[in-house]
Order: structure tokens, then sequence, then C-alpha cells
């Protein structure tokens, strides 16, 4: 069963979490502090927690929205989980690029194989 | 239908992100209904929101009582956009590069590469605090 956080929509797979984003556009610092509010209490609560997040629905972030990833990854890895990105559009894809982004992140074209993923770790 | 003619306005509004989202929003209505792209739609959005974000937060320093104010021309081959702030403004020459390896893991610092990534010319004044941003048609670019 789905829990839906304001910002994201969590499934619980087997061995992982996935949260899909749910807004179109991921803009603003009010926007950005919700919906970390909603990822960080996941990392929280499970001690190496494997989480997917799923872009699918997202058409629009900013600069600091790849903050907020990065601040997302790195209280992941401290807790010994892993992170994986999946269902990035072409157009979002081409910021993650530019930045050289797409080179710390895992990012994987679905969930499936964002999910698959962990049982290669 | 698209314009032919050169369309020049300047808006001064109150330092908060309604405000700045507001013209935003109306900037992007007024380059859809010149007849830009998709592409060059997304391209002009984010290069605003950076824009405003870096002058909102980091130039006037989340002051309200300071302003933003922003200069938009459309032609039927570009759109220039220049917002500026009322802050010090900043060392635009000495950005660390946000793609080296020791500043990838920085959460912040992105702003300006991606302006610059997505607009055709981008122009700081020299004190750093005005921002001039300009975008050709996709379909005019190689004229």
């Amino acid at each position: 069963m789905a829990e839906i956080n304001p910002k994201i929509a969590v499934v619980y797979t087997e061995n992982a979490a996935v949260a899909t984003l749910i807004d179109q556009k991921i803009l603003e610092e009010i926007d950005i502090h919700a919906l970390e509010n909603s990822i960080i209490p996941l990392v929280e609560r499970k001690q190496g927690i494997n989480l997917v997040l799923d872009f699918s629905n997202v058409e629009f972030l900013s600069s600091s929205a790849l903050g907020l990833l990065i601040r997302v990854s790195k209280k992941i890895y401290e807790s010994n989980g892993q992170l994986r990105l999946c269902a990035i559009s072409d157009s979002i894809m081409q910021i993650f690029k530019i930045t050289r982004l797409d080179k710390i992140f895992k990012i994987f074209p679905d969930r499936q194989q964002a999910l698959d993923s962990f049982e290669n770790v | 239908m698209v314009s032919k003619a050169t369309l020049q306005k300047s808006v001064t509004v109150s330092n908060t992100i309604s405000d700045v989202a507001a013209v935003c929003r109306q900037i992007l209505d007024l380059a859809k209904n010149n007849g830009f792209s998709r592409e060059d739609i997304f391209a002009i959005h984010l290069a605003m929101e950076e824009a405003f974000i870096n002058a909102v937060k980091h130039g006037n320093n989340a002051d309200a009582s300071r302003n933003i104010t922003v200069d938009y021309s459309i032609a039927p081959d570009r759109i220039e956009i220049s917002v500026s702030d009322e802050g010090s403004g900043f060392d635009y020459k000495n950005l660390p590069d946000p793609r080296q390896k020791q500043n990838l893991q920085k959460p912040s610092g992105r702003g300006v590469l991606l302006m610059r990534s997505y607009m055709d010319k981008v122009k700081f004044n020299e004190t750093g605090n005005s921002v001039h941003m300009t975008k050709y048609k996709s379909a005019n670019k190689d004229v």
C-alpha cells in the first residue's frame, strides 16, 4: 500500500523504498524544504535504506533541487544506504549532464531497473 | 499569433519569490505567444528561475524591503531579460566551477553555470548585481 506524504508517494518492496516525487515542478525554496522534510524521515527511519527516487512526474527543476538531492544522497550514504534515481525526462537529464551530476548519482531508465540494481550490489 | 514588433518592458517588484514568480509567468507567456519552442521556453524558464533565486536570496539577502527590477524585451528572433537587485553584487569572474571533482558534492553553486548553458548570452554588470541574458529562437540560431 502506498504511503502518501505531501510531496512524495512511497511504496515499499522487499528490500527498498520507492518514493515518487509528486510535483511537476521543483523550484521554490518552500517546496524544496517540504520535499526534504518528506524524504529525510524515510532515511532516518531505516538504517541502510535502499531508496529509489522516481522522477516520472517531474517536468522541471532548479539548481536548488539539485542541492536537495545532494543533501539526501549524503544522508543516505552516511547511514550505509543506497540511492538510485529513475525515470528522469530528457530535458532534466540534460541538467544533470551539464552539471556532471550524472557522474555522481546512479540513474536508471525506470523503476524496475533501479530496483534490480540493488540486488547486484 | 506571432508578434513582429519588439516589445520592451520594465517592472520593479518587491523582493519576494511570489512577486518574481508572477513576472516570470508573464515573460514565459509572452515567449510562448511569440513562437518560442518548448525547448526554448524550458531554457528561458530555467535561466530566469536561477537569476531570480540569486537576486532574491543572495543579492538582496532575502530582505523584503528591497526590490528586484526586471527589464525585458522580445523581438521576432530573440528575448532579452535583465534581472537587477539592490545588493552589493558578487565576484562572478571567480566563481568556482561546480563541475570540478572537489565541487561536485557541494549542494550549491550551479545557478550561473545553468544560466550560461541554457541562454545564448549572459552578461553581468561590473558589480555583479545585474545580469542580462539573451536567448535566440532555436530556428534562427544558425542564421
